[in-house]
């Protein structure tokens, strides 16, 4: 089952949990080859937005498009074709490294398991460790081995929840370059942060979400800080 | 519906004022007297606790795999009104053997299951309160597994109580007893008709209200 | 379906590596399993003698109790790392991975009841080996069908709140009939001239359950995991 995309569009979603409004009314487009940022204070929405785009969660009202297909005909197909890097890392502490990346290659249905976890090791740069157990690692090493975890299987679209959190410098630039060589790959690279140095000159487009709302949109390469801030504040006083 | 929900309700008020001279003048049952009439009470109100079981698991099994929101306001009713004709069941079955056999409860086979299946909807009910968000959902769960669970209560019960099972009792009812028994199933199975409406219309504006509460943040 | 039963196997692959490497899980239900018995036994023998039946009933609470212990723990351990929604994420069959951990609770089950069994025989002087064929098709059976609805509560408890106390509470009335025919079974098979008819119905029953709630199970358990 082939299913490919070179698009991710909200649109009109909103979200709600019971009273709670989570996300109102979110319009995004993301294309291939971009890497788009979520940023906004804490409890804006973005956890929840990506939860969506996963298809982990359904949206109240509103829809998902991945190129021409929905949200709503999620199945097997398009979740081959989805990563997600949650602030949770999703690996197995009593597992090594190996076994972990080996586990999720087998239930994601790869060929030639070996050598797909192989080389996942090599860019991580863990293949010294591949056999210590993960719950041995420090925050930085399991961030780069659950980021090689959602790249296993080749997504399109890549989904990341606070990577930068608890990583030192040069990890985060790492990362970085990491990120960049997947937008150079035009994969869809969907970010949600609060660090905004690292993310300076990261990325191509800006989403500001503040409460649930999307405040602003921004293609433009002036500073991130004083664009963030400026959003923020005008939409405060508003 | 909502027309007719008033007469209905006049209707099914005469019906429950008549009911005790219905009651009263009813043959008395040979070995248990007066006592035995509270079966005039006992037997629909477990009719019915079993019917609105069925409601509950029908309607939660929608609200599962169809998700219709409005199935599950149907269930929610459903199930609180089986917990509720469930205690009027569990509250006259002991009072009724105790003047009739002098215990309060003897693990009659059709009690025990009574009582399971209220546990079954008390445990849903319970999940709906306290087990947080998305809980509707859980508790739907539990209502189709319940459901789902009647055939199987019956036979373990009946067999565990005895493993030669007796035949049942009910259809075999004197003459002068039909006419009084039907009249209180005809009337319980009505008051839980309206009750059941009643409730559900409850959820629905509980549900509205939340609705124009989110349509204010837009 | 030749991929159904590869991603289940893989699934239940991995939750007994993980459990090798600690054997937190087994050591716990283990041990605990065996307090229960030893509570029961002080609660229900009387100047050395067990009261008629206790055996097969005390074996039957004793799996049921930690059965829950070891269902609660083993979810446990998947939403400390959210590694759940890792599962729910992948593009296989979701009720392959329902079956993936059913199996590795009966797993975790037939250990403890091979611990329990010589234990209960040996306490209440209780003639399993009577009848091993027998016995073995009802503890098979009865844990089957209490597993099966476990893991799918388990699961779908994972993200509820209360979940500690919501899992005993939603499963004992569901499982009842499973204890019923489990104890009534046993029962049968330790009397003095082992009453096998009597424990083929009970297993005949038992055998129904895990069919019908086996099948609700896999049917639910994707609208009950997905949101």
């Amino acid at each position: 089952m082939s299913f490919d995309f070179d698009e991710l569009v909200f649109a009109d979603v909103s979200r709600n949990f019971g009273r709670r409004r989570a996300l109102t009314r979110v319009n995004l487009t993301c294309h291939a080859g971009q890497i788009v940022g979520l940023l906004g204070p804490n409890g804006a929405g973005k956890s929840t937005l990506l939860a969506i785009a996963s298809t982990l969660l359904a949206p109240s009202s509103g829809e998902v498009r991945y190129g021409a297909a929905t949200g709503r005909d999620a199945g097997p197909g398009l979740r081959s074709r989805l990563g997600l890097l949650g602030h949770d890392l999703y690996l197995y502490p009593e597992l090594t490294a190996r076994e972990n990346l080996q586990f999720f290659a087998r239930l994601y249905g790869l060929n030639d398991v070996d050598a797909t976890v192989a080389r996942a090791l090599d860019r991580a740069g863990l293949a010294e460790r591949a056999d210590d157990v993960v719950s041995g690692f420090s925050r930085g090493m399991r961030q780069r081995l659950a980021l090689e975890r959602a790249l296993l299987h080749g997504p399109r679209l890549l989904l990341l929840d606070e990577p930068f959190t608890g990583l030192d410098d040069t990890s985060g630039q790492a990362l970085v370059a990491r990120l960049r060589g997947l937008r150079d790959q035009r994969r869809i690279v969907l970010v949600a942060t609060h660090d905004l140095d690292l993310a300076e000159g990261l990325l191509d487009r800006v989403a500001v979400l503040r409460d649930g709302r999307l405040l602003a949109v921004d293609d433009s390469s002036a500073s991130l800080r004083e664009r963030y801030r400026e959003t923020i504040t005008s939409a405060a006083a508003r | 519906m909502k027309r007719t929900f008033a007469p209905l309700m006049l209707v099914a008020m005469v019906l429950f004022a008549a009911a005790p001279l219905m009651v009263a003048n009813a043959p008395y049952e040979a070995s248990m007297g007066l006592v035995q009439k509270i079966f005039y009470y006992h037997v629909p109100s477990a009719m019915v606790m079993f019917l609105s079981a069925f409601v509950c698991g029908i309607a939660s099994a929608v609200f599962l795999f169809k998700r219709s929101a409005a199935a599950d306001r149907w269930a929610v009713a459903a199930g609180e009104l089986t917990v509720a004709f469930g205690l009027i069941v569990l509250v006259t079955g002991p009072l009724w053997a105790r003047k009739a056999w002098g215990v309060w409860w003897q693990w009659d086979a059709r009690l025990t299951m009574s009582l399971l299946l209220w546990m079954i909807f008390v445990a849903y009910l319970i999940v709906r309160r306290y087990g947080g968000a998305g809980s509707e959902k859980l508790a739907a769960a539990m209502a189709l597994f319940g459901m789902a669970n009647v055939p199987f209560v019956y036979v373990s019960v009946n067999y565990w109580r005895t493993i030669h099972p007796k035949t049942s009792v009910v259809s075999t009812l004197a003459p002068g007893m039909r006419g009084p028994f039907w009249f209180c199933a005809l009337s319980f199975v009505l008051l839980y008709g309206l009750l059941l409406v009643a409730r559900r219309r409850l959820e629905e504006q509980r549900y509205q209200v939340e609705q124009l509460h989110l349509a204010l943040d837009d | 379906m030749r991929q159904f039963f590869r991603v289940a196997w893989i699934v239940m692959r991995k939750d007994l590596t993980v459990e090798v490497r600690s054997r937190e899980i087994l050591y716990t239900t283990v041990f605990f399993a065996v307090s229960c018995v030893l509570v029961f036994a002080f609660a229900l023998v009387r100047e050395g003698r067990p009261m008629d039946d206790a055996a097969a009933g005390i074996l039957w609470i004793a799996i049921a109790f930690a059965g829950t212990l070891g269902l609660g723990r083993t979810f446990e351990r998947e939403r400390h790392t959210e590694t759940l929604r890792a599962l729910m994420l992948a593009p296989s069959d979701r009720p392959a991975i329902y079956v993936g951990k059913l199996l590795g609770v009966l797993a975790l089950l037939a250990i403890v009841e091979a611990v329990l069994v010589p234990l209960v025989a040996l306490l209440f002087d209780a003639p399993f080996a009577r009848s091993p064929l027998w016995l073995v098709a009802l503890l098979a059976a009865g844990t089957t069908g209490f597993a099966s609805v476990g893991t799918l509560f388990a699961a779908m408890l994972v993200r509820a709140r209360s979940r500690d106390v919501l899992l005993p509470v939603l499963l004992y009335p569901i499982t009842i009939p499973v204890i019923i025919a489990g104890v009534r079974g046993t029962a049968a098979l330790l009397q003095t001239t082992p009453d096998e008819p009597m424990a083929r119905f009970w297993a005949a029953l038992l055998v129904f359950f895990d069919v019908v709630f086996v099948t609700l199970s896999l049917w639910t358990f994707e609208p009950l995991m997905t949101e």
